[in-house]
């Protein structure tokens, strides 16, 4: 599904990734665990095609597409989802407008209907039901107001509305507390554990893998994968630190 | 003709904001104010989304009272001119309330303004004003607030709260308050803003699968919207936003 192949990317004038190569199938799920600095969000954020992130070199593969050729919305609605670390507030803008919009331009941009309001209001209350979130949550403002771990679950809660085929979540478990994880973990585990999708679990904690079990864990430090294991590797990192492991 | 000549108030320090009898010179057109009066008790309110427009120029003046008791809102839009001019004067009897909301839309060359001068003349009156600038291109947004506080004129409370949204680095806003207070038992606050469109916000919403145009769009509505958000009349308020939208397509 997604062919990372020796990439490079900058940010200013410092290179953060250094040739960085992945593959992940359908049916996946993948954790990228690793030091401060090593490159994981720079690597989420390449992805996702934020601009200040410039890839220098190497190529990207999704669905047979080259996906560093397409805009930040167009991976969107190629299939791709980030779920960032600190979702960014619109004030005046609210959850239910911002995601029907969303969802219907990537519905546009694939050829298919729009959801009209009604099928939409359904969608978005299974989702939050299933993230236990309050609809009245999703009618304020776009995580304004939000504490860390709701806005958290609010990125789920768009996951699951959106139903992407590839969800890049950048440490979707910093600031949750434990019943919050546990929340959040089976929502990842419902939404995206499928044979058609998969998913890239950026995070710093043994935890949240407890709760959705990776088929591979990967060591990123100094912009590459430098080991590659299974959930038994997150296991040990924990034990013996990224230094000893990674070394 | 307007078109042709120069506009004073865009870059000279001197001639902005002047007053209109200093721009007769140049638009000999000019009228004396529209006189509204409030009775006493009574509430009334004006919405202007169309400037009456001459030669490019738009200008509207008001020269309103507000009675003991009453209560005036006024919502205006200041776009399409190449030259837009609102300008309301305003006197509160005790106890009276006025209400502005404003947005200035422009684009091009435009030069847009609102000036207001609001005279809380007696006790217990309040007003709040609230201005939002969106601004592309090489347009002049400016907001000149005077707040007159008289001596006797004791628990007053006038707000001001004016924030510009510059599209483009070329684009100017200017925002002005000027309060002389007499009276030494008053509130007067006053904010202002001068930014541009939150580039991380951009980015999550394009992540979402929202092209750059219709995140833009949606951001900028929710920006002006404060303007309005005072409008109890809601079939109003949805005329005036609508007028503002379609005024704010024009602009990118």
């Amino acid at each position: 599904m997604l062919k990372i192949e020796n990439l490079h990317a900058n940010v200013g004038d410092t290179e953060i990734l250094k040739g960085l190569s992945l593959e992940l199938n359908a049916g996946e799920i993948h954790a990228i665990m690793g030091p401060n600095g090593a490159g994981k969000s720079t690597l989420s954020y390449a992805l996702g095609g934020r601009p200040g992130y410039e890839i220098t070199s190497g190529s990207v593969n999704f669905d047979g597409q080259d996906l560093l050729a397409l805009d930040p919305h167009e991976r969107a609605a190629a299939g791709i989802f980030l779920g960032f670390q600190y979702p960014v507030e619109i004030p005046g803008v609210s959850n239910l407008q911002f995601l029907r919009e969303s969802l219907n331009s990537q519905r546009k941009s694939r050829g298919e209907e729009p959801l009209s309001g009604a099928e939409f209001i359904k969608l978005a209350k299974e989702k939050a039901g299933l993230l236990k979130m309050d609809m009245d949550m999703l009618k304020r403002a776009v995580n304004v107001g939000f504490s860390g771990g709701e806005k958290k679950r609010n990125e789920m809660v768009q996951m699951g509305i959106i139903d992407p085929k590839l969800a890049i979540l950048d440490e979707t478990d910093s600031g949750l507390d434990i019943d919050a994880l546990r929340v959040v973990g089976s929502g990842i585990n419902a939404i995206m554990r499928k044979p058609d999708k998969a998913v890239l679990l950026i995070t710093h904690y043994q935890r949240l893998l407890e709760l959705v079990k990776p088929d591979f864990v990967h060591v990123l430090a100094g912009g590459r994968i430098v080991k590659t294991g299974g959930p038994e590797l997150a296991l040990q990192l924990e034990e013996e630190g990224y230094e000893a492991v990674a070394a | 003709m307007s078109a042709l000549l120069p506009l004073p108030t865009k870059r000279d320090e001197a001639w902005r904001y002047a007053d209109l009898k200093a721009l007769e010179a140049v638009w000999p057109k000019l009228d004396g104010p529209e006189k509204i009066a409030v009775a006493a008790g009574e509430s009334a309110s004006r919405q202007i989304s169309v400037l009456p427009i001459i030669d490019g120029v738009g200008i509207v003046d008001l020269d309103v009272t507000i009675g003991d008791g009453a209560n005036f809102a006024l919502h205006v839009l200041a776009v399409a001119a190449d030259y837009g001019r609102i300008q309301v004067k305003v006197t509160l009897g005790k106890g009276a309330h006025f209400e502005l909301g404003g947005a200035i839309l422009g684009s091009g060359t435009q030069t847009l303004e609102i000036v207001t001068e609001t005279i809380h003349a007696e006790p217990n009156a309040t007003s709040n004003q609230v201005v939002r600038s969106v601004l592309a291109g090489k347009a002049t947004g400016s907001f000149l607030g005077k707040i007159n506080v008289a001596r006797d004129a004791q628990k007053t409370d006038a707000a001001q709260s004016v924030k510009a949204m510059l599209l483009d680095r070329t684009a100017t806003a200017n925002a002005k308050p000027e309060l002389e207070i007499f009276a030494d038992d008053v509130k007067c606050a006053h904010g202002a803003t001068v930014g541009e469109l939150d580039k991380q916000a951009l980015f999550y919403m394009a992540s979402r699968g929202l092209p750059p145009e219709l995140a833009q769009k949606l951001m900028l509505q929710a920006f002006i919207a404060d303007a309005f958000v005072s409008m109890d009349d809601d079939a109003a308020r949805e005329a005036i936003e609508s007028k503002a939208l379609e005024a704010l397509e024009h602009l990118s």
